[in-house]
């Protein structure tokens, strides 16, 4: 994963454009891709800056509140920069019962942080968010936007951690 | 009767590929319905078979299908194929997705000729990264095999499927929330009427229908509505999937009969409340539906039932929690749930959301009066009915549907000035 701290001047990749335009043609209206758009930018640069945010709008031809508003409605996206590993626990009533306040305290003691910060060197952070839809398989963590960690328990965070890198 | 299951594959077998879905008979009856069924033909099977939406709602399929114009007309048509999965205690449409993807599109080529559809749009959830990866590779092996595409299986028309995602927020669920995300806007639902059927994607006439809703189809086409309406009861039919979660041995997702009662999901399938424990709660459909207690649990899991016992089967998604689990506790989590989703557009649901949650985690630090009880009911009374959408009926349901069912439990935190079930799972 690339450097998402590199400061303001973060410019949309070629890669990114392209994978941009490729997508605008499954739609009737260009605006429709605006929702993969941000993805494809989320995955390289980890949020979708304001800079960033305008270089879209030119592209799909919106004004570029239309994308900021999209950007700040939807948990998902971060218009700033999460830690390097956003590590995202599921707090919603499967995980719950399951435990998932023990799991958030863990990762909280073991990285230093709250849930909602990030660690002062940007190498982790850590979300409460709601349901993954992983409730049969109980406390659900997604670090990412990658597959489902499943299944976690408190006495299982350092090996977690361990994966996560 | 035998327990039939048509939607997944069983354990250990692997039907992601469209070669292995083929040698099930898959992809038979949208080459029927292509081929040798009108679109009208195949409305009033589905009709027929009496197969209602898995999305929650429960409406006749058929009959939403029939609310779109016939062919031809000067807007092309579409489906916008509900794959948000969001609510909580629900993971079931991730299932067929994962599992059996190529059951999705050959539901989207039949449903697409019953309404003429041009395309369908398939919106899954942000989080599903999975399956979306599995979906997109199904689809590509179907256009790739010329069920997709232009002249689609053979026959002179259009008709493709498109695979886009969500980014986390559970109001993409409400169809027409979903719509406007679609458009690449923010999801807040629109005013009804028009409905989707007339002004949906783009403005053009839309069904929306859920992923399972749209997995039941092929099964309908190839085996009759005659055969389709001997599972279940007479006014839910077929098998549906069931996701148990909570405090059981074996959670999961089962493919069940609708109609199956609680009681038989929870003990036979799932292997009973964990450790020997006692039941004392079980949610029937999803957090948006009202909780049950445990003397409900011989409720059968089908629509009228529910209904009767003052819930609703919802999505399908049952949480089961033990004599361990504070009922407060458990109506925080789900408060915390709906303030933290709600668009914002109606104030009703966005002030409303907020205040329940804050009453409830004043109740659980044994801050809480018995007025406070009062005007949850009051708050619930304000949200009902009064909004854009079911959001902000869903949250004053899940709050004082606690509050009634487990009254003397709320009113022991505020008697005794604190949590009577120190021991519980914690919020």
């Amino acid at each position: 994963m690339s450097d998402h701290r590199a400061g303001p001047t973060l410019t949309l990749s070629d890669a990114v454009k392209q994978a941009i335009l490729a997508e605008v043609p499954k739609y009737p209206e260009p605006r429709s891709a605006l929702l993969m758009a941000l993805h494809f930018i989320q995955a390289e640069l980890g949020h979708v800056p304001i800079s960033v945010q305008r270089e879209v709008a030119a592209l799909l031809g919106l004004r570029p509140i239309e994308v900021r508003e999209v950007v700040t409605f939807y948990p998902m996206y971060h218009e700033h920069p999460v830690g390097k590993r956003n590590i995202q626990v599921c707090v919603n009533i499967a995980c719950a019962l399951a435990g998932a306040r023990g799991v958030v305290r863990g990762l909280e003691q073991r990285l230093g942080i709250r849930a909602g910060e990030r660690t002062a060197d940007g190498a982790y952070s850590i979300q409460e968010v709601q349901c993954l839809g992983s409730c049969g398989t109980a406390v659900c963590v997604q670090v990412n936007n990658q597959p489902f960690i499943e299944n976690v328990r408190p006495d299982g965070l350092d090996d977690l951690l361990r994966t996560v890198g | 009767m035998t327990l039939e299951r048509y939607l997944l594959p069983p354990d250990g077998a692997d039907w992601r590929s469209l070669e292995a879905y083929r040698q099930t008979g898959g992809y038979e009856a949208a080459r029927r319905a292509l081929h040798s069924l009108t679109s009208e033909a195949v409305i009033e099977e589905v009709k027929a078979s009496g197969l209602r939406g898995r999305g929650g709602a429960g409406f006749g399929t058929g009959q939403k299908w029939s609310f779109m114009p016939k062919p031809g007309g000067p807007k092309p048509t579409f489906i916008a194929c509900n794959g948000d999965e969001s609510e909580p205690g629900t993971f079931k449409d991730r299932q067929i997705l994962e599992r059996n993807p190529h059951l999705l599109v050959e539901g989207l080529i039949i449903t697409g000729h019953a309404i003429g559809a041009r395309a369908a749009y398939v919106y899954l959830r942000g989080e599903y990264v999975t399956a979306f990866q599995t979906l997109s590779r199904a689809v590509e092996e179907a256009r790739a095999a010329g069920l997709l595409g232009s002249r689609h299986g053979g026959v002179e028309r259009d008709f493709d499927v498109h695979v886009m995602r969500g980014a986390g927020a559970y109001i993409c669920g409400e169809e027409t929330g979903m719509i406007e995300s679609a458009e690449g806007k923010k999801g807040q639902p629109r005013k009804r009427p028009p409905f989707p059927a007339v002004y949906g994607l783009w403005g053009c006439p839309t069904t929306v229908n859920n992923v399972e809703t749209i997995s039941q189809v092929p099964a309908i086409i190839r085996r009759g509505a005659a055969w389709f309406k001997t599972i279940g009861t007479p006014t839910s039919t077929g098998n549906t999937l069931y996701g148990i979660s909570g405090h059981v041995n074996r959670p999961g997702v089962y493919e069940l009969p609708l109609g199956t009662t609680l009681r038989e999901i929870i003990e036979v399938h799932a292997g009973g409340v964990r450790n020997g424990h006692r039941l004392k709660a079980v949610i029937p459909g999803g957090v948006s539906m009202p909780v049950l207690s445990a003397e409900q649990v011989d409720v059968r899991m089908d629509h009228d039932s529910l209904k009767q016992a003052g819930t609703l089967l919802g999505t399908g998604g049952i949480v089961v929690m033990d004599e361990t689990a504070c009922m407060v506790r458990a109506a925080i989590v789900i408060a915390r749930f709906f303030r933290h989703e709600t668009c914002g557009q109606c104030t009703q649901c966005r002030e409303g959301t907020a205040w329940l949650y804050k009453l409830l985690r004043r109740i659980e630090g044994g801050q809480g009066s018995a007025a406070d009880l009062v005007t949850i009911e009051q708050i619930g009374g304000y949200m009902e009915g009064q909004t854009i959408c079911a959001l902000s009926d869903a949250a004053a349901w899940a709050a004082t549907g606690f509050l009634r069912r487990f009254r003397p439990e709320f009113e022991a935190h505020v008697s005794g000035g604190r949590c009577p079930l120190p021991e519980s799972f914690e919020p």
